[in-house]
This record gives C-alpha cells, structure tokens and sequence, in this order.
C-alpha cells in the first residue's frame, strides 16, 4: 500500500466514499425488496458486506478495524441467525406452527406474514454481511500484527 | 439462440482458461468473468433470483475472498504441481470426463423441454405456489414464498451452514494469525 503515492490513494478514498452510501443503500433495498422482486436477504447481505469490504480496501485495514471493532461483527454474526431462529419460536408462542408466520399477530395474518418474512430476510442479510466482512478482515489481517 | 451459443461458448472458453492458467490470480479473474457469464445464462432462463445470487456471490465476494486468500500464498503455481500431475494419465482423465459428458447429454434426451408446461416438474407444487402462494404468505414473488415460507426450514438450515461455516473458517484463520 505504501507504494501508491497519494494521488491515487485520495482517488480511491473518494471513490469510495461516493459510492458506499449507494452500495448501502442498494443492498438494504434488496432485501427489504424480496418479497416484491429478485433478490433477498443472501444477495442483499452479500451487497452489504461488499460496501464494507470497499471501505476496507480503499481506507486500509486498520481503519476498518476502528470502525467496525472485532466483537461487533462477531456478534453480527449470530445475531442474524438467531433474528431468524427467534421469529419461528415467537411463531411457536403465537400458536402456530415453527415459521408460520401468519400466526405472528393474532387477527391480522397478512401483516404477519409480511412482518415475519421481512425479519427473516434482514436476519439473513446480516448474518451473511457480517460473516463476509470477518472473513475478509481474518484472511486480509496477516500483515497487520 | 445464437447468443445462448455464443455465452455458453465463452463460458467454455474461460472454465479451460481458469484450469490451464499458471497465474492464480488471472484464474481468479477467469472465473469472475464466468460466473458473471453463468448470471447471463441465468437471465436468459428467466431465473432473475438465481441470476442475482450468482453475481453478488459468484463474479462478487468469491472474488474478493479469493484474492485476499490469495495474498496469503504464492501467486504462481509452484513447480512441483506439475510433476505431481504426472502421476495420473491426461488421456485416462480425458476418457473419463468425456464418457461421463455423453452420458450426461444421453440423459438429457428424454428430458422434458425447456419451459414445457406439462413438465413433471411444473406440474407437481408449482401451481399450488402459483395459485395459492399469494393469499397463503400475502408475498408477490413467490420465489421468496417458496424460500422463506413454504421452504422455511431450508433456508434456516441453509444460514445455519453459512453461519457455521464461516465461523470454522474465521476461527481457524484467527488461531493462526495469533500464532505468527
């Protein structure tokens, strides 16, 4: 990294900084979208970790790092997973069957089914987002002691 | 049709292109370019959802990981690989990749046409998604019905196996970069 001079290296960090927020907001729209359009919560999870990434990759690790500390993407990690897991035991407590969402609010199946498949989509995506950006920054850290 | 040919042609061209190449990271790149091709293909058979996840995932972060798994090893491919390919025969290989790819085309022969309505496979839960998927999930894409709902066990197994997965992996890299 060292090598680029800093023309280049402000470039990059510009490039970046424009188009994150649209990176962002693009894989948000993708999984809150799936239920009307293609996607879902992998590709918009996977689009979401990849706006990370970039930010890692134009600011360098050590920023990155700061700006997502280790625990909270390994909590991520989870959390998704247990979002999506913790809305099928809700459905249990509900009276209705494990991820039957349509039992979610009693009286009113539409809207939870929507509720329930719009939770487990964003579970999904942070789940994958969050996998994504500790992979990266575990096989990238090396040189970083 | 004439495109169909022409992609599945250059996705031909790029899988030989990523085995045969001796710089891993032009084989990285190879196979970004066919997965980006395989997302085509998978337009071209109107199957939008699978299309998006084969580029965010396939021409997306494989690429990425793959580079930054790459900076962790030698780029080029070390000399003793090709002595170890010695040991197995190219012809014998060549024989068996091409017999399995007959029978893999003879297999196809009775297959039902491509979007055919009266398919086994169109005929078995697909109109019961079609029909009823909207009025049963209230979703209008009922392939995120089928994922999220009627599938809903799959695909929280499917989390389970990226979660785990990925935690194997996350472990194992943190353990030996504490160690160096």
């Amino acid at each position: 990294m060292s090598t680029v001079d800093d023309s280049q290296h402000i470039m990059r960090q510009i490039a970046a900084r424009v188009s994150i927020p649209f990176i962002q907001l693009f894989g948000l729209y993708v999984i809150a979208h799936g239920e009307a359009g293609p996607g879902g919560g992998f590709q918009g999870g996977v689009i979401l970790g990849a706006s990370v990434i970039l930010y890692i990759l134009a600011f360098g690790i050590d920023d990155g790092a700061k700006r997502i500390h280790q625990w909270k993407s390994d909590v991520l990690n989870s959390v998704g997973l247990l979002v999506f897991a913790g809305i099928g035991l809700l459905c249990l407590i509900q009276g209705g069957n494990y991820l039957q969402y349509n039992a979610l609010i009693a009286g009113n199946p539409k809207l939870a089914s929507h509720l329930g498949i719009i939770g487990i989509e964003f579970g999904i995506g942070v789940t994958v987002a969050a996998i994504m950006i500790t992979l990266f920054f575990e096989t990238a850290r090396r040189d970083v002691k | 049709m004439i495109i169909d040919l022409i992609i599945l042609t250059m996705l031909v061209v790029c899988a030989i292109g990523a085995v045969r190449m001796k710089d891993l990271l032009s084989s990285i790149i190879l196979l970004t370019v066919y997965s980006l091709l395989m997302a085509v293909i998978w337009v071209r058979l109107n199957a939008v959802d699978v299309a998006f996840t084969e580029a965010a995932v396939g021409a997306g972060i494989t690429t990425v990981l793959l580079i930054a798994a790459l900076s962790r090893t030698r780029r080029g491919e070390p000399m003793s690989a090709a002595k170890s390919s010695d040991r197995f025969s190219p012809t014998l290989s060549l024989v068996v990749v091409l017999v399995t790819g007959a029978v893999l085309m003879w297999g196809t022969i009775d297959m039902p046409h491509f979007g055919d309505p009266n398919a086994p496979a169109n005929l078995h839960v697909a109109p019961y998604y079609i029909e009823n998927s909207y009025k049963e999930t209230a979703v209008h894409n009922f392939v995120t019905a089928v994922l999220a709902a009627y599938r809903g066990y799959d695909t929280l197994g499917e989390v389970t196996v990226i979660f785990t997965a990925g935690m194997g992996v996350i472990l194992l890299l943190r353990r030996a970069n504490r160690r160096s």
